[in-house]
């Protein structure tokens, strides 16, 4: 077949492939790849790892198939000579191409497992945890701070280094709560009370939306998530408890029941009954 | 009084308007040129009421040529909206229809019948059939495809088309969130279409399992109909899935019950269940028989046998049965746990085995070969490096927490259009240049068909690659319009290029089409490639009878066996005498019967009870009397058969 000194070209090509592409992952434009938290984080380190092996098999993959073409096409002089119609198939070969990819499956197996179950818990932090109980509504996000008792619609104010719980519901179509440099989706489905561990490393202003459709304002479901140092944090929350006005009932159910689109809003306390969480079945839309 | 959604019936915008203009200056062309031609009789004898396996499979490819169009013209709408930030081409409604027409009518109305027809047409030749094991049923499922689609597709024009996505995720298409006729159109355009599918996926599974020709073993088949095999088994594992979702979605929104609602105990999650209990065997659908495709095409250009034959057949029932355990990977993110994440990911990654086993095959059939690059084997070479980059980024999907990444973004919407588009789309444009002539007895331009195949295949590589970066970007799919600033729209414009790209390409096609009806290359021989199966050993086209003697097999590659093998002494035909040839009758019940249901469905749509209830009538009529027919068939006497074979029949 190839010999070692293609080979080693093809590997070279291969890795420098793989490392451009890297590289260039790193614009800041690119969120997923580049990730500001401990959760984000862990999922790149997969999906780096899962792009590593893949990009082995594809250059294997398009070498072969390049050769061949090259190799046996019909209009290369002397082509007669090489004609045999009568191969059927080759043992060894099947065996090593079978092979092969389960040890792939393994190595690729093993992480994905360890971190599925790692991200159930939250990441390793000095900090005690914060709750925030987000609901997707038509077309808006409502966050509640159920310790601090405050609520924000379409923007998210978190502590950084510390390890934020939430809890994922909706009351509306299903959606997905997602800002990409903190980590990986979840669903906020009506019903189900669904939890996500989240966390940014540094302060900073991270762009989070909704990514299931969930019908006509669906695209402008976007919202900021400011990361800020833990005194900048309890600062605002008691801004936010001085400053500003009481999330009434008549109002909350406006936001929830009424179809269309918010701006962002701020709110010193919301009362009991608008709680979203695990009530949903009562709610009657 | 006026009947419930009545306001509702009239579409208005221009573009619908410009629609309804087309479709009425279209249909009064086309009964224009029946008429004037005095082709109104040959339509209904020849078409409408044919039970040959080759006319409908060509009905078949015609219908989804159309549907082609359609979502294709949706694709392009999309892409013009998403061109540039912040465009107002079409508003959110607008392009949430657009998209969900899109994929319901790509994946259902076209991939589907396109590889239905393709098998209709070559499979009951592959294994020296005189037809499918039931012709009559055969028309049935064709006629429920074609009135499925077309209830879908109206649509646009009467009622408003559905809007929550060709998912369709309750509670959004439920009642509260999706009112209006729009949703209905979905569930029973689909519900019609899947009868005839899962009637067909019967058909060629019994077809394959009793009908081939003596000597020809399950291990001699050709890989197509071994795919189709395998194919019709998925299909009739899946599809009640379909049917059974789809009608209680359909009670949720007619009849007020709670299945997927919010409220009394209604549970969404079970609809995103169900549907992917069924979605996902049904990428495999419509990606096994392309498989099959390739198979052929490789192993005919390549003058070779293909390589590790058994392996091929294994692994396709190692998919077949893999699929059927990873439906979970479609929603990671619904926070089913750990341990079903952990499961439903590694049995995903676990596909990639047979597959990988399927694409070395190939590259391996070409080894020691002499490899032609007509344009059918150009699709088909094509297909391996793109389904190898779409089917890398799908192990890549597989590892759920990189998921909760990628999920529903443009990283998604790039891999699976490289499976399918890279993937079946490739695949059954291969099949079309293979099988043209046996179709229509001549060959496609080759000039233009390479002008197709590159211009395809490198627009289809700009308007995909890109969305993956896009995705790594943060954007999601279904966003009708994206603001500035994210670093989105130069990428998103270079896919609008890339998919006009796509819609120029097809021209080629089209031009390539009618060119060859006139100036194409008569295929005189009947074996227009070389070819290594039994399709290329009766003319082209096939007689109505296909083989006027059925051939006897003695091994893999049957035909090529009798030209070129060891065994070609054994295939030497004694002049047998014929014999007459039993075959069905021609009927116009399962055109009427399609019509029928098409009324009943209509009514459902728009909850007209009366009309509903008539049309359900009129379908229990026609089953009613079909079991009362005794004249169902009949023989082609020796003469015609003598007259057929020399020469005198063929037109
Ligand atoms: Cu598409
Ligand atoms: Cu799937």
């Amino acid at each position: 077949m190839l010999s070692p000194k293609k080979r080693r070209g093809l590997t070279f090509a291969a890795l420098s492939a793989v490392s451009m592409l890297m590289l260039s992952g790193c614009g800041s434009q690119i969120a997923v790849l580049h990730p500001e938290g401990p959760v984000a984080q862990k999922e790149f380190n997969l999906i780096v790892w899962s792009f590593v092996l893949m990009a082995f098999v594809g250059i294997v993959v398009f070498g072969l198939f390049a050769y061949m073409l090259i190799k046996y096409r019909a209009s290369r002089p002397g082509i007669e000579k090489t004609y045999d119609p009568n191969i059927e198939g080759n043992t060894k070969l099947e065996v090593t191409w079978t092979v092969i990819p389960v040890l792939i499956v393994i190595a690729l197996a093993i992480p994905t497992v360890q971190t599925t179950y790692a991200l159930k818990d939250p990441p390793a932090s000095a900090h005690d945890p914060i709750e925030v109980d987000v609901t997707s509504a038509d077309w808006k996000w409502i966050f509640q701070y159920p310790a601090q008792h405050i609520e924000t619609v379409n923007y998210l104010v978190i502590p950084a280094g510390v390890p934020v719980k939430f809890m994922l519901t909706s009351v509306g179509p299903m959606n997905t709560f997602w800002v990409p440099e903190l980590g990986g989706m979840e669903f906020t489905m009506p019903g189900a009370d669904l939890g996500l561990w989240l966390e940014a490393d540094k302060p900073g202003v991270y762009l989070g939306r909704g990514a299931n459709f969930s019908g006509k304002g669906f695209a402008h479901m976007q919202f900021n998530v400011y990361s800020k140092t833990q005194t900048q944090f309890n600062q605002w929350v008691s801004t936010v408890k001085s400053k500003y006005p009481a999330l009434t009932m008549n109002e909350a159910t406006y936001l929830v029941k009424h179809q269309g689109l918010s701006p962002i809003m701020t709110f010193s306390s919301y009362p009991a009954a608008s709680v979203a969480q695990n009530q949903n079945t009562q709610m009657g839309m | 009084m006026l009947p419930h959604y009545f306001n509702h019936l009239f579409v208005s915008g221009i573009d619908i308007y410009i629609a309804d203009v087309l479709i009425i200056l279209a249909s009064i062309s086309i009964v224009g040129v029946l008429t004037y031609f005095k082709k109104w009789k040959w339509l209904w004898r020849e078409w409408l009421t044919t039970v040959d396996h080759k006319k409908i499979g060509i009905m078949y490819i015609l219908a989804a040529f159309a549907m082609f169009f359609r979502g294709g013209m949706d694709g392009l709408m999309m892409r013009t909206q998403l061109a540039v930030p912040n465009n107002h081409f079409l508003g959110a409604q607008h392009y949430d229809e657009v998209f969900t027409t899109h994929g319901t009518i790509m994946i259902l109305f076209m991939a589907m019948p396109m590889l239905i027809g393709l098998i209709n047409v070559a499979m009951p030749l592959q294994i020296g059939a005189r037809d499918v094991a039931f012709p009559y049923l055969n028309a049935i499922s064709l006629w429920t495809f074609f009135f499925g689609a077309l209830l879908f597709n109206l649509s646009f024009v009467i009622g408003g088309s559905p809007d929550a996505g060709w998912t369709s995720y309750a509670p959004l298409a439920g009642p509260t969130f999706s009112p209006g006729p729009g949703e209905n159109y979905y569930l029973f355009g689909l519900n019609l279409a899947g009868l005839g599918t899962l009637a067909s996926g019967i058909n060629f599974l019994v077809t394959i399992i009793k009908m081939r020709a003596p000597g020809m073993t399950l291990m001699r088949m050709p890989m197509f109909v071994w795919s189709t095999l395998i194919t019709s088994i998925l299909i009739i594992f899946a599809f009640p899935v379909l049917t059974v979702a789809l009608s209680l979605l359909s009670f949720d929104r007619l009849f007020g019950s709670h299945i997927f609602s919010m409220t009394h105990g209604g549970m969404p999650m079970m609809w995103v269940n169900l549907f992917w209990i069924w979605g996902h065997p049904e990428v495999y659908i419509v990606i096994l028989p392309a498989f099959g495709i390739l198979s052929e095409v490789i192993g005919t250009f390549s003058g070779k046998k293909l390589f590790g034959y058994s392996a091929m057949v294994g692994s396709l029932i190692a998919i077949a049965f893999l699929s059927f355990l990873v439906w979970v990977h479609h929603f990671f993110t619904m926070g089913a746990g750990a341990t079903v994440n952990s499961f439903f990911g590694v049995s995903t990654m676990l596909i990639a085995i047979p597959t990988g086993v399927k694409i070395f095959n190939w590259i391996f059939t070409m080894y020691k070969g002499k490899v032609r690059f007509n344009t059918a084997m150009l699709w088909s070479l094509a297909f391996i490096p793109t389904f190898v980059i779409g089917g890398m980024t799908g192990v890549m999907l597989a590892v759920a927490p990189a998921d909760y990444q990628y999920h529903n973004s443009y990283f998604l919407i790039a891999h699976f259009h490289y499976m399918l588009v890279g993937g079946t789309v490739f695949g059954v444009f291969s099949g079309l240049y293979y099988w043209w002539p046996k179709m229509f007895g001549m060959k496609l331009n080759e000039t233009l068909g390479k002008w197709h195949f590159w211009l395809f295949m490198i627009s289809f590589n700009l308007t995909f690659l890109p969305m993956y970066l896009l995705g790594l970007m943060g954007m999601t799919r279904r966003m009708y319009t994206y603001p500035p600033g994210l670093g989105w729209s130069h990428l998103n414009m270079l896919e609008t290029v890339g998919a006009f790209g796509q819609g120029f390409a097809m021209m080629f096609m089209m031009v390539n089409i009618i060119w060859s009806i006139k100036n194409g290359e008569r295929d005189l021989t009947g074996d227009a490639w070389d070819g290594r199966a039994l399709e290329w050993a009766t003319t082209s086209p096939a007689p109505e009878y296909n083989f006027a003697h059925i051939p006897m097999i003695y091994g893999r590659d049957a035909f090529w066996d009798r030209k070129y093998g060891k065994d070609k002494a054994k295939y030497t035909l004694k002049a047998k005498p014929y014999t007459p040839i039993h075959m069905p009758n021609n009927s116009g019940r399962p055109f009427l019967m399609a019509v029928a249901f098409f009324i009943s469905f209509f009514g459902f749509v728009f909850e007209w009870w009366l009309v509903a209830g008539l049309g359900l009538l009129a379908v229990f009529f026609f089953m009613f009397s079909r079991s009362f027919e005794t004249n169902t068939d009949h023989y082609i006497s020796v003469e015609e058969i003598e007259h057929t074979e020399s020469g005198g029949g063929r037109s």
